[in-house]
């Protein structure tokens, strides 16, 4: 069973718990009081950058059936595409910039050139993703409906798919969001599953047929003779955006130590307990200002969850905080190489594909999900309200989640080798009992036919 | 079959073509069949986003204007003259005001002031039609103060479209009195230069308060204009020397003030005191009020909340939320996370103002806000 008392995961007292929510809220404050020209100019120069390399882009592949021109107007198409989904239509549709006041930069109005409408998918995210965040049968995107992500999940014959689903769902990633806000806006709206024309299906459907049409005939058209070459162009920029996007995503949400909850978490929640879900639910990746910048800034998925309405650019100064917090709270703050995230992320896929007899672990102490009950009992961490060991005598430094997860790790590791021990031993032990019983045998055997010898009939 | 194209089909195709401009159809006039056919490609952009980045007044997705002049008139007033970008309509009342939205520390801020200049004003010093509006500025009025120490010539401004029903007819009434005070005489400025150009400068007469003599905003126009037009007459108040200027002396200054049509702007006081004295000789209608939203600190807790689309309106203190204020009054309001992180909520405030309970920021008119986290501070619209 996931998470379903945070505060004992976590190793806090409820004071702990809110202490923290204030420390995170000053953080908050203090980015937002100094919002500024400087954060204003560096979003109006990534929307005309991004504009100026589509514009560039687009007129490069006129020329597309040169070899150099396809390459080069494909690549730029992609950047140009990653930026407009990550940087902006993401961050911009979550209000980062509505502190500006800007209509035209505003998260009610900018629509993204994604298949799916910006409204429908701002109610999908913004509220269900990050209000109930990894929060199991509250948050859709575990897994984003077809992936098993979590061994709470009961294993059904489909998730043998698993390991294609995840492929289609990568290269199809912009359909995969559209249909998956398509089908959570209608729930919400509470809107009639076979009104035809209902209005969701309407925004829905016209948005496909614009995006469609712009990539897939329009601008191949406009190219002339070029039409085959500018539309495999299209295509792939498309491919390559989804793919990058995916991976984003996929390592912001699903490496291990990215923590699951249960429902009985959100009853009462207090919101120190909220920014401790986002916290311990999320999992960054190492990326330098470039990577950074093409990933939207989700590279810092942990800030972007604690404060999803910050601006962007601001994560990589926000986490030096958060960093620090986890220190003093000793938190674990789960991070790694874009690689490793990945593989950890893709492990669970192929995993959770089998059914649970063929996996060790359980949804209490699997990499990818554990609750406090991983605890019980193998650490020298007591309860969460009454811990005579929380500070270390030796450094005066807490104990905390981070340490408890490392003990776990060694008691568990220990315990593993102590049970391989046992099977060794009891293996020995059996082997030697049916070599005796052999030999027994063997000599009954020998008796038998000795005496049938000496008696014949 | 073999059906000929009728009115209905043309006009079906029109708004076909139109349809992805469909956002901006008041503004976008005539370009609005070719806009739109070109956002077929640049979708889900219009083809003005990507015009503006040459031109920032090239794109009717919302007004804008260049600042082309700033004149002092006074110390602490200036007249801002702005040349309007695609779609603004100059066909608008003298009398009129308009939104105007500028850029300080990388935020917009949104005030509404008079138009200055007569509809349809073509000023030779600045090529083609532009429009003017004059601002003073107030000891705590921070985006006065900056509009009229700190705007340079070049700056681009948002503006919205001239409304207001402070408004001179056309043809203007045989006689008439326009009493202002302060800045209150910028609408009227409008006024007075419309029927200058127009010719038609009835039997006017105009008293206006000022603490000074260095005060009096437009002072040699208004000289000019008494000395060129028989019918005018410019009466100037100064407060500073003789008090405030008494309602009870127009008896004795003009004693045909009953038969005037009057237009009155200047500070509330002023205006209360105007509107008693109407009220009591019975001429209600014969008088004309302007009251400007006064720019202030805000100090103020709870409020009036008014939902504009239905009407209705509620009390509130300070510490009940937007939303809740709705859901009291029996107004649908659309929300999501109740913890303002998700902007489900967002709608438009329309008038007065409110207070973010996280963090205490102040949201004015014209600003967008979380309902699920703002409260009233003083009376407030919002558009939903």
């Amino acid at each position: 069973m996931a998470i379903t008392d945070i505060r004992a995961f976590a190793h806090l007292t409820a004071e702990d718990v809110e202490t923290l929510g204030q420390e995170l809220d000053t953080i908050r404050r203090s980015v937002e009081q100094s919002l500024g020209e400087r954060d204003a100019k560096y979003i109006r120069r990534t929307i005309t950058a991004q504009r100026g390399l589509e514009l560039a882009a687009r007129a490069v592949l006129f020329g597309s059936r040169n070899r150099w021109a396809w390459l080069s107007g494909t690549a730029m198409l992609s950047v140009a595409k990653i930026i407009e989904n990550m940087e902006l239509g993401h961050n911009i549709s979550h209000g980062q910039w509505d502190w500006m006041n800007d209509p035209e930069i505003h998260s009610t109005n900018w629509e993204w050139d994604m298949t799916g409408p910006s409204a429908q998918w701002r109610r999908a995210h913004n509220y269900s993703h990050h209000t109930y965040t990894n929060v199991l049968g509250k948050d859709e995107d575990l897994g984003f409906g077809i992936l098993r992500m979590t061994r709470d999940e009961a294993w059904r014959p489909i998730h043998l798919v698993q390991p294609v689903a995840n492929i289609v769902l990568a290269a199809l990633f912009e359909w995969g969001i559209a249909l998956h806000d398509w089908t959570i806006e209608k729930q919400l709206s509470d809107t009639p599953r076979f009104q035809v024309l209902s209005e969701p299906n309407r925004l829905f459907g016209r948005k496909i047929a614009r995006q469609v049409t712009k990539d897939f005939l329009i601008y191949p058209a406009v190219t002339g003779p070029a039409f085959m070459s500018t539309l495999k162009a299209n295509a792939t920029a498309n491919l390559i955006r989804n793919l990058w996007a995916y991976a984003v995503i996929f390592c912001g949400h699903f490496p291990d130590g990215a923590e699951k909850f249960t429902e009985e978490q959100l009853e009462g929640e207090t919101p120190g307990e909220w920014y401790l879900r986002q916290m311990l639910g999320s999992a960054n990746f190492s990326a330098g200002p470039v990577m950074g910048f093409m990933s939207g800034n989700l590279s810092y998925q942990i800030e972007h969850h604690l404060f999803p309405d910050l601006p962007s650019n601001r994560y990589p100064e926000v986490a030096v905080g958060v960093r620090e917090l986890c220190e003093k709270y000793d938190l674990p703050y789960t991070t790694g190489s874009l690689g490793k995230q990945y593989l950890l992320a893709f492990r669970t896929i192929h995993k959770l594909a089998l059914p649970d007899r063929f996996l060790r672990r359980t949804a209490d102490d699997a990499p990818e999900t554990s609750s406090e009950r991983k605890f019980a009992g193998i650490t020298l961490h007591g309860g969460p309200e009454n811990r005579p060991w929380s500070i270390d005598p030796a450094t005066g430094k807490r104990r905390g989640l981070r340490s408890a997860m490392h003990e776990a790790k060694i008691v568990l590791r220990a315990k593993a080798e102590h049970e391989k021990e046992v099977l060794r031993g009891a293996e020995r032990t059996l082997r030697a009992k049916a070599r005796q019983e052999k030999d027994l045998l063997r000599r009954a055997r020998h008796a038998l036919r000795k005496s049938a010898a000496s008696n014949p009939a | 079959m073999g059906r000929k194209p009728n009115a209905k089909t043309v006009r079906g195709v029109k708004d076909w073509l139109e349809a992805p401009a469909a956002g901006i159809a008041e503004r976008g006039g005539k370009l609005n069949l070719l806009r739109g056919a070109v956002a077929r490609a640049t979708t889900p952009l219009l083809p003005d986003d990507y015009l503006h980045l040459a031109n920032p007044l090239w794109s009717a997705r919302e007004l804008r204007g260049r600042v082309v002049d700033v004149r002092k008139e006074t110390a602490d007033s200036a007249t801002l003259v702005i040349k309007p970008g695609w779609g603004f309509d100059f066909r608008y009342e003298p009398g009129q005001y308009i939104g105007i939205g500028i850029l300080v520390g990388g935020r917009w801020h949104w005030r509404s002031y008079s138009l200055t200049s007569p509809p349809d004003w073509n000023d030779p010093r600045y090529g083609k039609k532009v429009i003017a509006i004059a601002v003073k500025a107030m000891p705590e009025g921070f985006l006065s103060s900056h509009l009229v120490n700190g705007v340079s010539p070049g700056t681009v401004v948002r503006l919205a479209a001239p409304q207001g029903a402070f408004v001179l007819p056309s043809p203007p009434p045989p006689k008439v009195l326009f009493l202002t005070a302060g800045s209150g005489i910028t609408p009227v400025m409008s006024m007075l230069r419309a029927m200058d150009r127009r010719d038609a400068v009835t039997d006017v007469v105009h008293i206006h308060s000022a603490r000074t003599a260095e005060d009096v905003m437009f002072a040699a126009e208004l000289d000019d204009l008494h000395s060129r037009r028989p019918g005018f007459v410019s009466h100037i108040h100064l407060t500073g020397a003789n008090g405030k200027f008494a309602t009870t002396a127009l008896d004795e200054l003009y004693p045909d003030w009953r038969e005037r049509q009057t237009w009155a702007c200047g500070p509330l006081g002023m205006l209360d005191e105007i509107e008693k004295h109407w009220h009591e000789a019975g001429l209600g209608s014969a008088l004309h009020v302007e009251r400007f939203e006064v720019e202030r600190s805000a100090t103020t807790e709870g409020g009036t909340v008014t939902f504009g689309k239905s009407g209705r309106s509620v009390t509130v203190d300070g510490a009940t939320t937007l939303l809740e204020a709705g859901e009291s009054a029996g107004v649908q309001l659309p929300f999501g996370c109740r913890m303002g992180i998700c902007q489900t909520c967002v709608v438009t405030l329309s008038a007065g103002h409110a207070r973010d309970l996280r963090n205490g920021t102040e949201r004015f008119e014209g600003e967008k806000v979380q309902t699920c986290i703002s409260a009233a501070a003083g009376d407030c619209t919002l558009e939903v």
